[in-house]
């Protein structure tokens, strides 16, 4: 036998060993779903493994594919933007908790008004996507913005086109504060939108409002703030005017009564509290309450354990919110509530 | 007995002989079968979405994923619209391209335009898309669609087609791409079959006195029509399930509008912007559905390129 081939063969026997031995110190998990939380996912899986040795796999697919596969058991654990209604839970088997928070932030381009200082409510948000306010100067922008010289310009609308938990947020805001979106649009990841042309993802829906000009988009804060995209300060339900910045999106999940949804079933849109950004929303991971191996449900559970306790830092600098710790205790409370083992034993003490 | 007539080893050869080509009979019925069984999957998986809207899916514009109610047509007219502009403007374009490469080009640069034109084919289509969104559009909408609506806009007749704001992104953005995009493709089976045309009986036609138009409009033209047709065809067929480039510059609206300038939505694109994230049965069912359709729609487009092609290899080397 030649050589290097009795090299390759020794060198590809021993990664093989050293890959089966790792295998066996620590069981693998694996999830699939929501793109939005697919970057914080991977890293804390990354620091996971350095710390622990345990890996968790995270296939980004889509919530719709998320909430497929964790049904059918193909993976250990689910991720969606959308979170399931306590009867959806109930009748796959399934429990959720949140991970971390985002904010939806609408984002403009209009020659004339500098970064961040256009105000607008919900009301006139919706009627901006309901193609009811079509020119940038329309009296409601103007009550609005006394300050500010508007153009007289038409309004381009840019909303996703993709399905996704954003426009799912972005939806269900505008169906709180808006009697008409709620009955001629209604709230989903994909909805039949009004007016507006459609761009693919956060990066479609970015260029399009910064390639054209007098347009209105909406994009997670992330890539309003990597893109240095002109946001607006929205009206919340406490009549203030806010900016979307971490500290907003922290009030609006600390006010939320999360101990009274059910399942929690809770979209951060439209919060009270005086800080509070009104469009802002959890990810949530799903997994089944009852679990047939035990091992690797304990694995998923230890992991997201750590995560709240050590990935908090890793979020933020992911400009994502970690959760208040009070959510955190109903979480880990919910645990040992709910998730068993196939004897009816719960898998955390 | 001479050793390589052994017994044994004959044996050994017929068996082997035996396995290869079952194993050749079996690749190749496996394609038929994997076809056959994406079919039955498409059919299987949009059955929902029929029993709900019946023939109706197919003229219906409505898409509202929140109350359940889909309809194709928008889809499918975009489709359409997209490939026919695409085609427009690609079969003069490459009809040129060709005749220069077979009789007007100095030899010398035919290799090189020859490959060029082949690489054009191979560029993935998401490079296309990226291009159309962040360098054509902003041209587009800045210099020539002005234009076009401000001259052609105001026109009888065809003036709907291009009215409206200009934005860049919309169907005849979508299908200038197409055309970029399956140009390549037409132009090269066009020079392909031009060059089996028999010198014979283009000489004889120069020798008439023809010029170089009247050679390729009357002579080489009815010599290759099956086989041009066929190229047309083969771009059809890519035009109309090209999905990234399409997605990035068509706009993803689900309305209907006369204007070209304004945004519409393909099959092709609605299926990769809405498949991941659709939940619940009749939504992911109807997004199956339109599968199927444009599955049906490129079956046809490519059988009749298969078609015309078989057509072509037929008559080559007959003198007519």
């Amino acid at each position: 036998m030649n050589s290097k081939l009795k090299q390759l063969i020794i060198g590809i026997a021993t990664t093989a060993a050293l890959v089966c031995a790792n295998a066996s110190r620590a069981t693998d998990i694996t999830g699939a779903g929501a793109t939005f939380p697919y970057p914080i996912y991977a890293k804390w899986a990354e620091a996971y493994k350095a710390q622990t040795g345990a890996a968790m796999n995270y296939q980004s697919i889509g919530s719709g594919g998320g909430i497929k596969q964790i049904t059918s058991k193909t993976v250990d654990f689910g991720a969606s933007d959308m979170p399931l209604k306590p009867e959806e839970l109930e009748k796959n088997g399934l429990m959720q908790f949140p991970t971390v928070i985002g904010g939806v932030v609408p984002v403009i381009n209009v020659a004339g008004i500098n970064a961040g200082t256009l105000k607008l409510d919900g009301s006139t948000l919706a009627n901006i996507y309901l193609g009811k306010i079509t020119k940038w100067n329309d009296p409601a922008l103007v009550a609005l913005n006394k300050d500010i010289k508007l153009p007289d310009g038409n309004i381009t609308v840019v909303h996703r086109s993709d399905g996704s938990g954003t426009s799912f947020i972005f939806t269900n805001y505008l169906s709180k504060v808006s009697a008409e979106w709620k009955s001629s649009v209604g709230e989903s990841t994909a909805v039949s939108w009004k007016t507006g042309i459609g761009g693919k993802g956060n990066e479609g829906v970015a260029a399009n409002v910064q390639r054209m000009k007098n347009t209105i988009g909406y994009v997670e804060y992330a890539y309003a703030l990597q893109n240095k995209m002109n946001t607006v300060q929205m009206k919340n339900r406490d009549g203030q005017f806010v900016k979307p910045e971490d500290n907003s999106f922290k009030a609006a999940a600390a006010g939320a009564q999360w101990d009274k949804a059910p399942g929690f079933y809770k979209i951060l849109t439209d919060e009270a509290g005086k800080e509070s950004w009104p469009i802002s929303g959890a990810t949530f991971v799903l997994i089944h309450k009852a679990q047939e191996k035990p091992e690797t449900g304990k694995e998923v559970l230890k992991f997201f354990d750590w995560a709240y306790d050590k990935g908090g830092k890793l979020a933020s600098e992911l400009n994502y919110v970690p959760l208040p710790d009070n959510v955190v205790k109903l979480i880990r409370a919910a645990w040992k509530a709910q998730i068993k083992d196939a004897a009816g034993n719960a898998l955390v003490k | 007995m001479p050793t390589f007539l052994r017994e044994a080893s004959l044996k050994r050869h017929t068996v082997l002989d035996l396995l290869f080509r079952n194993l050749t009979r079996v690749s190749a019925f496996g394609v038929l079968m994997l076809l056959v069984a994406i079919i039955a999957s498409l059919i299987v998986g949009s059955m929902p979405a029929i029993r709900a809207f019946g023939f109706g899916f197919l003229t219906s514009s409505e898409w509202d994923p929140v109350n359940d109610q889909f309809g194709a047509l928008i889809p499918i007219v975009g489709t359409l619209v997209t490939s026919a502009i695409a085609l427009l403007i690609a079969i003069p374009v490459s009809f040129g391209i060709a005749i220069f490469l077979t009789e007007l080009s100095p030899r010398i640069l035919r290799r090189p335009l020859g490959v060029a034109i082949e690489l054009l084919a191979g560029i993935p289509s998401i490079i296309y898309g990226m291009w159309g969104l962040f360098i054509f559009a902003p041209l587009f909408a800045e210099r020539i669609e002005p234009w076009l609506s401000a001259h052609i806009g105001t026109m009888p007749y065809i003036g709907p087609l291009f009215s409206g704001p200009p934005m860049g992104i919309g169907v005849l953005t979508a299908g200038i791409i197409l055309a970029i995009m399956v140009i390549p493709f037409i132009a090269s089976v066009m020079r392909d079959v031009f060059e089996v045309v028999p010198t014979l009986l283009k000489e004889s036609a120069y020798g008439l006195g023809a010029t170089t138009w009247e050679v390729m409009w009357k002579v080489v033209l009815p010599y290759t029509k099956v086989g041009v047709a066929g190229g047309i065809m083969l771009g059809l067929g890519r035009a109309l399930g090209e999905t990234m480039a399409v997605t990035f510059v068509i706009g993803n609206s689900h309305e209907l509008s006369k204007s070209l300038l304004m945004p519409g939505n393909s099959i092709a694109s609605a299926l990769a912007n809405e498949f991941t994230e659709a939940y619940g049965g009749v939504y992911t069912s109807a997004l199956i559905e339109l599968g199927l359709i444009l599955f049906f729609i490129t079956f046809v487009v490519l059988s009749l390129a298969r078609y015309m092609l078989f057509k072509l290899g037929q008559r080559e080397g007959q003198v007519t």
